[in-house]
């Protein structure tokens, strides 16, 4: 082992020893540099490729989440683990009663999770619970009316109105049951 | 027999790899980065599609610069129609949330955009199926920024993200980042 001298020292050695050795020393200063590099773009190489297609998988098959919050009980409890698909959102082949994923109307980062109560024309019971007169409406084209199954507690469609089809994301079709 | 039947495995398996690398590289680079569109309609004139129906203009949509939901008012912005989500609309935003605007035909004179949501606006009012129709629209449904016309190459230009200075909001809450007009 060199003792760790100065760096004129180190710079001296350095420079017999490519004197000595010459292309020798250079060629292997190539090949390991070559290597890592080498090593260092297959890895980037097979993670973009891996992001890519879980982007893919994600945005036209499907995933598994994580419900939090208490609007779709009993169906779903907070901190459920659900598994929702693409593929009806893509077909247009969502239907009254199916439990949606969409991007929350006020907040496009956050999701919310509720059930589909009225497609576009159809007639739905507006008004909140806490009022006297009952109020209907139609559902606008290329919108669907959302409630969560608590309607006591739930933030939906009465709130801030019939939601846009273009923000529904998935369609949950199972439940992992927990104790 | 046996060699032509290894080329054939061989051809197969190097297919099925490229495939299954330049399908979702492909898929992922168009939704997450960019891509472009044709446009088409005359709610965007004269900005786009000056010539009507004969040239239509062809525009790089940036998905990029929309993955955090940042828009500024002056851009023109491509998003999914409220009441046909098949198709793409191509509009510029007049205000974001928080803003007050003076609607041209709208059935509310003054509409405060709610959280969330963003005022959009054809350049040729009138002509144009927009918020004055459908009202504000939820950010969520933001396709792309549209940053540049690509054909015809004697349209080849950058799109400036500017406000006609008489649909300026009649107040707002956030401050633009561009300077007044």
């Amino acid at each position: 082992m060199f003792f760790p001298g100065s760096l004129a020292t180190t710079l001296k050695i350095e420079c017999i020893v490519e004197q000595t050795y010459g292309p020798w020393w250079q060629s292997l200063h190539r090949t390991m540099l070559r290597g890592i590099l080498g090593k260092t773009f297959r890895l980037v190489g097979y993670t973009i490729q891996y992001a890519c297609i879980a982007h893919c998988a994600f945005e036209y098959v499907g995933g598994v989440v994580m419900c939090s919050g208490p609007s779709m009980e009993p169906t779903i409890q907070n901190s459920d683990i659900v598994c929702a698909e693409n593929l009806s959102r893509h077909f247009y082949g969502i239907q009254r009663g199916d439990i949606v994923i969409a991007k929350s109307p006020s907040d496009p980062k956050s999701n919310i999770c509720k059930r589909v109560i009225g497609l576009e024309g159809d007639k739905i019971l507006t008004s909140r619970p806490s009022d006297f007169f009952k109020s209907h409406n139609y559902v606008p084209t290329g919108h669907v009316w959302l409630e969560g199954d608590n309607l006591q507690n739930s933030t939906d469609s009465r709130y801030y109105g019939p939601v846009p089809y273009g923000l529904i994301r998935g369609r949950i079709f199972f439940k992992k049951s927990c104790s | 027999m046996a060699q032509s039947q290894g080329w054939v495995t061989r051809y197969f398996k190097a297919f099925c790899k490229g495939f299954f690398v330049a399908v979702p590289v492909a898929v992922t680079f168009l939704d997450r980065v960019a891509c472009v569109a044709r446009v088409e309609g005359a709610s965007m004139q004269p900005s786009l599609n000056p010539g009507g129906s004969q040239s239509s203009d062809v525009v790089l949509l940036n998905h990029w610069k929309v993955r955090k939901f940042e828009v500024q008012r002056g851009d023109i912005v491509s998003l999914v129609s409220p009441k046909n989500p098949e198709q793409k609309i191509i509009k510029r935003v007049i205000a974001l949330e928080g803003d007050i605007v003076k609607t041209i035909g709208h059935k509310n004179r003054y509409v405060k955009v709610p959280r969330g949501h963003i005022w959009v606006e054809g350049d040729h009012h009138g002509h144009s199926f927009d918020s004055n129709s459908f009202g504000p629209v939820s950010l969520g449904l933001l396709h792309a920024h549209a940053t540049h016309i690509l054909w015809p190459p004697e349209r080849w230009q950058k799109l400036e993200s500017v406000l006609p200075p008489e649909r300026l909001p009649v107040q707002s809450e956030k401050e633009s980042l561009h300077g007044s007009p």
